[in-house]
């Protein structure tokens, strides 16, 4: 039987270009289906109940939700070009430091993206504080995954594609190379990757909206 | 090579009691060792220096922290017995999707519970028993969310069961009368010996929280 597989998604969300580097690193063909937060359509309300968000992955009628186990679906279906490693204590870190990423890393830098004068300052440390975590966990690699981009790397992704747009848009430097060299490098390596490459949303759309994402907290403080 | 295993807990952890089912599910042997939040001890700051949190699981001097990554490890050494994920990837997906909802909807709308008063403690007992209904509904008429058999879903829920009464009393609510089937899910569980001898009795739970209320000077 032919898979059908189907991803229910928005142009630029991180959560979204997660599951799209996976699907290109494992060969995947499948239908794309953009979402319009605003106006979302039937079909996410029903594959996704609970949250109504995207990504949803729905594979021959069946819809998987929430990014990281989109990825470890996908990982765990396709065996070629594996994502997570095999041994059960590189898989188990691996999904800390996702779940670190998500749950601490991606809230410091956005506080810092979204806050202003005193409060800005005094999220810069916190946020410092996460991104060392994750500069060790690179002394010795390429990628988190090792040699080759994995499951870690994916999950990082969106440091590659939005810390630059972000810096750019409250003019600090959220990832300095001098502090943060293997991150700063890695984010680079990670960008170049000629499958991560073809997947990118384009920049100036996406300075558009993050500078519109952040107007409302501007005027909060005004 | 025998293994050694440590287990940095505290009694009346749901985070702490699921990693304790999961060992106790696959007969596994280990050492237990009480921390104590207010003063915590030079292994645990060493072994989870990233967050500091219980439970952490030190196998062979690793450690794993973050208890639902911790069950998931145990299944994927320890292949046996007592599965605790189903084999096929959409239904690990699906567990894995509800084990992470409790994470998300429980342990927050639960703590404000007994944290805090008036509209703030209303607003989080409707948030807690709206999510033990979808629990509730995606139980249906299963005996367990893996289905006929006990499994990651379950073990990732049951552990607040201890804290049932806790909430119920601070949040002058009943469960059982909101989500009659999940207590009967919930009381099904607890014929386990894993789970009876994992689970800290609910007084006690209480007797923690009123300590902690006093301490912190909480109402």
């Amino acid at each position: 039987m032919a898979e059908e597989l189907k991803l229910f998604r928005t142009w630029s969300s991180p959560y979204s270009l997660r599951v799209v580097h996976a699907l290109k690193i494992k060969g995947l063909e499948y239908e794309t289906i953009l979402e319009d937060l605003q106006n979302k359509s039937a079909a996410v309300l029903e594959y996704n109940p609970t949250y109504k968000k995207v990504p949803v992955l729905v594979h021959n009628g069946k819809p998987i939700c929430e990014s990281l186990l989109i990825l470890e679906y996908i990982d765990e279906t396709w065996k070629q070009r594996p994502l997570l490693p095999q041994d059960p204590y590189q898989k188990a870190m691996a999904r800390f430091w996702a779940k670190f990423g998500d749950d601490k890393v991606l809230p410091s830098i956005w506080t810092v993206f979204i806050s202003q004068g005193k409060e800005q300052e005094e999220a810069i440390a916190p946020a410092a504080g996460n991104l060392k975590f994750l500069e060790e966990q690179l002394k010795g690699k390429k990628f988190f995954g090792g040699e080759t981009i994995g499951y870690l790397d994916l999950a990082f992704g969106w440091m590659a594609n939005l810390i630059s747009i972000l810096e750019e848009i409250v003019d600090l430097k959220l990832v300095d190379p001098e502090i943060f060299p293997l991150l700063s490098t890695w984010m680079n390596t990670f960008s170049d990757d000629p499958v991560i490459k073809e997947c990118w949303p384009p920049r100036d759309k996406m300075v558009e909206k993050f500078k519109a994402m952040r107007e409302p907290y501007l005027q909060r403080t005004a | 090579m025998a293994d050694e295993l440590i287990l940095l807990d505290v009694h009346v952890s749901m985070f702490g009691m699921r990693v304790r089912v999961a060992l106790a599910e696959k007969g596994i042997e280990y050492e237990y060792r009480e921390e104590n939040l207010a003063n915590k001890s030079p292994l645990l700051l060493e072994m989870n220096p990233v967050h500091k949190k219980i439970p952490v699981l030190i196998h062979n001097g690793k450690p794993i922290s973050e208890s639902l990554i911790i069950v998931q490890y145990i299944d994927e050494v320890w292949t046996g017995k007592s599965p605790l994920l189903p084999s096929d990837p959409y239904q690990r997906a699906h567990a894995r999707f509800w084990a992470d909802f409790v994470d998300k909807k429980i342990f927050d709308a639960g703590r404000r519970i007994w944290t805090r008063k008036g509209e703030e403690q209303e607003a989080a007992t409707k948030e807690l028993i709206d999510a033990l209904k979808l629990l509730e509904g995606e139980l249906g008429e299963k005996a367990y969310f893996g289905g006929d058999k006990f499994g990651f879903v379950d073990m990732a829920l049951i552990t607040f069961y201890s804290w049932f009464y806790t909430y119920e009393t601070c949040g002058n609510f009943s469960v059982e009368e909101h989500c009659p089937k999940l207590v009967a899910w919930a009381k099904r569980c607890m014929e386990r010996e894993s789970v009876s001898k994992s689970l800290a009795d609910p007084k006690t739970v209480y007797e923690f929280v009123l300590m902690l209320k006093k301490k912190y000077g909480i109402e």
